[in-house]
């Protein structure tokens, strides 16, 4: 089963003194990759970046900003492979964003 | 007369024939609708032929039919067929129905996951092990009937669509999964304590019955048999906690008579069990 990790964040929001967070992410998708878990992850830019839009009719708005104006942003995510929700639960627990942001895990929808 | 042993059969032995349902089918939806569709054949059948030696065995052995009937109707998708397979291999095998692994302590383990709402734990809970219909679930949370029926099926779809697995948790988890259990437990008991024993359904009892079920499926877990004797030492004292205008009394002007000294003693043993 796969399971995607969506981590949020608040930008104005420190991350626990003492951590380096490039290295805690790159020790975590080196331990996924060992144990064969991850499918793939990535960081996304600031969501000042960001382009939304939507098709009505042939017509297409284009808008700056993201869909959904929030406290916390999404930051990133993982697709991760687990047997069942506990371990992938294990998983997102270890993600460096959870201890000062959330981590929403959601399964992918299966076709077949 | 036949009607009679269904309903007595269905009340007992519900949640252990969902439980090993549910663990050969890996669907709670399913094992549902299965067993369901079993009790309403059992119906008929025993009417006509008679009630069989092992009615818990019968009514598995056709639950696990229905399913796999269930299975072949939407067999389009290859997972279902990946079902019916294992399923004719399963009645090849023909399980002695005298021999059902108990499974209920998997089944309380998944109906009380933190993933669940607590709400949802505790209904769950209710409807699965303790064997209450959903309008019975419904009145204890002072709900309308379709709207726990709803609630139900969320809980459940979200079993089979996050994979919440179905199994004891492994060491590391245990201690916290085990205390979403009790915690669900004690709920059920504190509900049926601040109703009263006029309520239709005695929550207290079913709260008991789950901390036994408990005590029997997990020997030797301390808090477990810590948190049957704290139901046990309270629920000893229910005759005597009132005064005549219903108010509450305290301990020390209760009449001591009316104390259960049965459920005191078993209370006072387990402490001392789970203490040493």
């Amino acid at each position: 089963m796969k399971y995607m990790c969506l981590i949020y964040t608040d930008p104005s929001a420190t991350p626990p003194m003492g951590i380096n967070m490039n290295q805690a992410y790159f020790d975590l998708n080196r331990r996924m990759k060992e144990a064969g878990v991850m499918i793939s992850g990535d960081a996304l830019q600031p969501s000042a970046t960001a382009t939304s839009l939507r098709k009505r009719g042939d017509k297409v708005e284009t808008m700056d900003g993201p869909f959904a104006e929030t406290r916390e942003h999404l930051g990133g995510y993982y697709i991760i492979d687990c047997p069942d929700l506990d371990q992938a639960l294990h998983w997102a627990a270890q993600i460096p964003g959870a201890t000062y942001g959330t981590v929403e895990v959601r399964p992918l929808v299966v076709f077949g | 007369m036949t009607k009679a042993t269904l309903t007595r059969v269905m009340q007992e032995d519900r949640g252990r024939l969902l439980a090993a349902l549910i663990s050969r089918l890996g669907d709670f939806q399913r094992a549902e609708d299965a067993l369901q569709e079993a009790a309403a054949s059992a119906l008929v059948h025993w009417g006509r032929a008679g009630v069989p030696a092992s009615p818990t065995g019968w009514l598995l052995r056709a639950a696990l039919r229905k399913a796999k009937d269930g299975y072949r109707r939407d067999a389009t998708l290859s997972r279902h067929r990946e079902a019916v397979a294992a399923l004719a291999e399963e009645e090849a095998a023909d399980p002695d129905p005298q021999t059902i692994p108990d499974d209920r302590l998997r089944l309380i383990f998944t109906c009380c996951h933190p993933a669940l709402e607590e709400k949802s734990r505790i209904a769950l809970t209710l409807r699965s092990l303790c064997g209450l219909t959903t309008p019975q679930v419904a009145a204890v949370f002072l709900d309308a009937a379709p709207t726990m029926g709803q609630r139900l099926s969320r809980a459940k779809a979200k079993i089979a669509a996050a994979r919440i697995p179905y199994a004891v948790p492994g060491p590391e988890d245990l201690p916290d999964r085990l205390n979403s259990v009790l915690t669900t437990v004690y709920l059920i008991f504190t509900a049926g304590y601040a109703q009263g024993p006029q309520a239709g359904t005695d929550l207290c009892a079913e709260a008991i019955f789950l901390a036994r079920l408990l005590v029997q499926l997990a020997p030797d877990e301390a808090e477990v048999e810590a948190a049957l004797a704290l139901l046990l030492l309270t629920h000893a004292r229910r005759k005597a906690r009132t005064g005549v205008n219903g108010q509450t009394l305290p301990p020390a002007r209760q009449d001591r008579s009316l104390w259960s000294q049965e459920e005191l003693d078993e209370g006072q043993h387990l402490l001392d069990r789970a203490i040493a």
